[in-house]
């Protein structure tokens, strides 16, 4: 067939010897493509190896439980970031308390009970919008928000006061954090109410069920693990956050543990920041220390949320 | 009559009334909560625009627009925000530079080339990618890449947008290389079964008839990561530098919007002092530049995506 | 059971030949033991139920089959005699010669201009682009409804349209053979008789092969018929065959088989 042995018969005005198609050279320009494209994803993956190799490298020799259970020091050998541990995960369950009822409720509104007018679709907007914010300017926001107008001295203090975040805390921190990962929770609340298909929910009206009732005992159930991954990773992406509270003002050197929700504090991406923009080698170590104790902390909750997709998901 | 026990009216007493409460309770947090969303974008621009006039009560606008340097800190402060867009600018570029051909040549092997097994590995994998803290690439381009790469550029200094804008465009990678693959998976397998119909190869296919067909989705993936690497602040701040320069020198450090607004979070600013009023001021131009894209990429899909059934 | 009645309508040439064709994907048999001649410009139609493999089968005739992972035939199909499984052929440039037009219209998201000049350019043509487009596009009997707007998107014109558009796209190519999968099975019936009228256009220059749901449409183009079915088998897997191939004249008004009789009178399928 390599031959155009046809081009006599049958081909009405000779178009055939016009085909002149170089079969070799086109198959060769396949070849080097889809080279190409392979070797993108080599090198996407190689960084990702050459990273996480260049940090264990460096930091491993410094995880040790001395580096667990010190606070920060000046002194690089007895610095550890217990305070920074302490704060991440106070933070963390202070952003799951708040974030996680304010979004699954705002994605259950929107899914189930907001009818489509253009209030839910300004919302929705909104929300798409939201996502899209940089995440330093929900620092801002909380600066001047939960620091200055609901802090110490400030707006709502001269007015009753009442001090509610404690300035530069944890609350304050925590606040910032969950507004900045709402739209990732609604978003995935949305996603597994979706999922769950018309028939479960005409089923519930059928039998003379309010929508609450038909949601509560019907379809969250059922879109509770879609919802919870969402939120594990929500999560995991605020404790990853610098930027926001260096911006409300985290303290990087807090050598005690926090007592309370107005208590300052720091947590791990601070800590490592403040260990990089040291000049001294040895503190840049510690930061990779750092930046392994923050990956496995990820890690772990990345893979509950995996496990948890695969294991409680039903399918339909 | 009727000797089926369970039709005696007695036994259902349903309460419609309490029921029907809670249903409007729920109903109404519910609805506050989703009003949550609304109240923050209201507090984050009206926290901007109050912060940012307070701003130009006391820097003339128009020196914000044209001086040409950026010294808020110093005695006789100038206040030329295109010292630090131009900064942005210049580690935003190098970073699209190199996140578009990885990212986009990846969704097309991840689409088109790669096995559902080998796609089921690679995709996790940039999943971690993504999901790297910015710190972390922080550490890896001041750490790593910068003294990598002065082995090889002469007189790139500690400090410099050229090893910042290479990370940051490797952390925004996956996320082109996710949308895209998602746009061009989205074209129907009809269309690419009508060019190998007329002997066109798979390269042909792809370039011809499958990008042009995922263009929309495309651009907007890349508006997108131009956005956020706009917005990103911890690898401009730690590997690029604090040093406001107007120039596009990728080798010496500057100061990108973002790393302002860190170096005088980290000080200690009274509120109400005018370096207190530049960071808003500059978060508000860094906010207003992300939502034209954001809308742009918005609308650009919706006024460009082809309608397939 | 078919050889007597082949040799009475096919030239000594066949344009395509199968023997023995059985295809399968994965291990399961879709279609067994095709064999049919298609003789040079006529129209072949295939019909039969949905499941019968008809569509397979006119798959396999421009190696279509090979982009679906897990395909496979045996037996032979030979192209002007030649085997179209061969090692030496290369599917690509056989597309080439052997044209397409699919059940939806699919032109490309390109011009108009572009989704005819495609084809051509990827093989190689070496002779006037803009000519190639217009004497294809007029072929097509839709020159004169899109010459103004050439620069214009293809999937801006109407269904019938896109669908001439696409059998001029295939045209433009020189193909010896066009293959036709239901291409009016998305249309409406006003747009499916300027197709069929095109069909009989295009028959004095090429071979075409059509599947078609639509009985009449098969008796009013083609001049010989092959009539499908299929059969379950244990496990539930449904496999095609070809039952009988006549003139079509013959398969509508005088069946050999009990079978085409009862689905041609629409008594099933």
């Amino acid at each position: 067939m390599n031959t155009p042995n046809t081009s006599d018969s049958n081909t009405p005005d000779g178009k055939v010897n016009l085909f002149q198609a170089d079969m070799a050279s086109r198959y060769r320009t396949d070849g080097i493509f889809q080279a190409i494209t392979w070797t993108s994803i080599v090198i996407a993956l190689l960084i990702l190896a050459v990273l996480i190799i260049d940090v264990l490298m460096d930091g491993l020799p410094f995880i040790n439980w001395n580096f667990l259970s010190n606070f920060p020091s000046r002194k690089p050998e007895q610095a550890g970031l217990l305070s920074a541990l302490a704060g991440t995960i106070w933070v963390m369950v202070t952003v799951a308390v708040i974030a996680f009822p304010l979004g699954v409720g705002a994605g259950i509104f929107l899914e189930e009970f907001a009818e489509d007018n253009w209030f839910a679709r300004a919302i929705e907007i909104n929300i798409n919008n939201l996502a899209g914010v940089p995440s330093i300017i929900y620092g801002l926001l909380g600066l001047q928000v939960f620091v200055r107008l609901l802090g110490p001295n400030g707006w709502l203090f001269e007015l009753t006061g009442i001090d509610i975040t404690g300035g530069r805390s944890i609350l304050t921190g925590a606040l910032t954090l969950a507004l900045l990962v709402l739209p990732i929770i609604i978003v995935s609340t949305r996603e597994s109410l979706r999922a769950v298909p018309d028939s479960l929910r005409l089923a519930g009206f059928a039998l003379g069920a309010t929508r609450w009732q038909v949601v509560h005992n019907q379809i969250l159930p059922i879109a509770i693990p879609g919802i919870l991954t969402g939120t594990i990773l929500a999560l995991s992406r605020a404790i990853g956050e610098t930027a926001p509270l260096i911006t409300i003002g985290a303290l990087t050197f807090i050598s005690f543990l926090p007592e309370n929700l107005q208590s300052p504090f720091t947590v791990l991406p601070i800590q490592i920041y403040n260990w990089v923009s040291r000049p001294q080698k040895d503190f840049h170590d510690l930061a990779a220390g750092g930046i392994i104790v923050l990956l496995v902390v990820l890690l772990v909750m990345n893979s509950t949320a995996v496990l948890l997709r695969n294991k409680l998901q039903k399918r339909f | 009559m009727n000797s089926d026990p369970t039709r005696l009216d007695s036994l259902w007493s349903p309460n419609r009334k309490a029921s029907k409460r809670s249903e409007s309770i729920v109903r109404f947090i519910f609805g506050a909560f989703a009003l949550v969303s609304v109240a923050t974008t209201i507090g984050i621009v009206g926290t901007l625009i109050f912060e940012t006039f307070e701003f130009f009560q006391e820097v003339p606008f128009w020196n914000f627009l044209t001086d040409t340097q950026w010294t808020p800190l110093f005695k006789s402060a100038k206040f030329g925000i295109f010292v630090l867009i131009s900064a942005t600018m210049l580690t935003s570029t190098i970073a699209v530079t190199v996140a578009l051909p990885l990212g986009l040549f990846a969704a097309i092997c991840l689409s088109e080339y790669a096995t559902p097994k080998t796609r089921q590995i690679i995709k996790p994998l940039l999943e971690v990618l993504a999901g790297i803290p910015s710190v972390v690439f922080g550490y890896f381009a001041l750490l790593f890449v910068t003294p990598l790469l002065q082995n090889i550029v002469p007189g790139l200094q500690g400090f410099n947008a050229l090893s910042a804008g290479l990370v940051l465009g490797v952390s925004i990678t996956p996320l082109i290389a996710s949308l895209s693959e998602d746009a061009i998976y989205a074209v129907p397998r009809s269309l690419r079964d009508g060019s190998y119909a007329l002997g066109a190869t798979k390269r042909e296919t792809i370039i011809s008839v499958v990008l042009p067909a995922a263009l929309s989705g495309i651009v907007s993936s890349v508006i997108l990561a131009v956005s956020r690497a706009i917005g990103e602040t911890m690898i401009v701040t730690l590997a690029a530098g604090q040093n406001p320069t107007l120039g596009l020198n990728p080798f010496v450090p500057i100061m990108t919007m973002t790393a302002f607004i860190v170096q005088v979070s980290l000080g200690d600013t009274p509120a109400g002092s005018l370096a207190f009023k530049t960071i808003f001021a500059v978060g508000m131009t860094l906010f207003l530049i992300t939502l034209v894209l954001n809308v742009f990429s918005f609308w650009f899909v919706r006024r460009f995506r082809e309608k397939y059934d | 059971m078919m050889n007597e009645s082949i040799n009475t309508v096919t030239t000594p040439e066949p344009a395509l030949r199968t023997e023995n064709l059985n295809v399968y994907y994965g291990s399961s048999l879709a279609v067994r033991q095709v064999n049919l001649d298609i003789p040079q410009n006529k129209v072949v139609a295939f019909i039969g139920p949905s499941g019968c493999g008809k569509s397979t089968v006119l798959r396999c005739f421009n190696r279509m089959n090979d982009l679906i992972p897990g395909a496979r035939v045996s037996g032979t199909i030979s192209f002007r005699g030649e085997n179209l499984y061969a090692k030496t052929v290369d599917p690509v440039e056989l597309r080439r010669r052997i044209g397409m037009v699919f059940q939806k219209p699919n032109p490309f998201p390109k011009s108009i201009y572009e989704n005819i000049a495609f084809g051509a350019r990827i093989n190689g043509y070496k002779g006037d682009m803009g000519e190639l487009v217009e004497t294809s596009l007029r072929r097509a009997a839709i020159w004169d409804e899109v010459k103004d707007k050439l620069r214009e998107s293809g999937l801006a014109l109407s269904g019938g349209q896109q669908q001439r558009l696409c059998i001029a796209r295939a045209i433009a190519i020189s193909p010896e053979i066009i293959l036709m999968d239901e291409p009016c099975s998305a249309l409406d019936p006003i747009s499916t008789l300027k197709v069929e009228e095109l069909i009989h256009e295009l028959k004095q220059q090429y071979t075409i092969v059509i599947v078609t749901h639509n009985m009449q449409q098969a008796s009013r183009v083609s001049d010989l018929t092959a009539f499908y079915n299929a059969e379950a088998l244990e496990g539930g897997s449904k496999v095609g065959y070809l039952v009988e191939y006549d003139r079509t004249t013959s398969i509508f008004h005088n069946p050999a088989e009990k079978a085409t009789q009862d689905y041609v009178s629409g008594r099933f399928g």
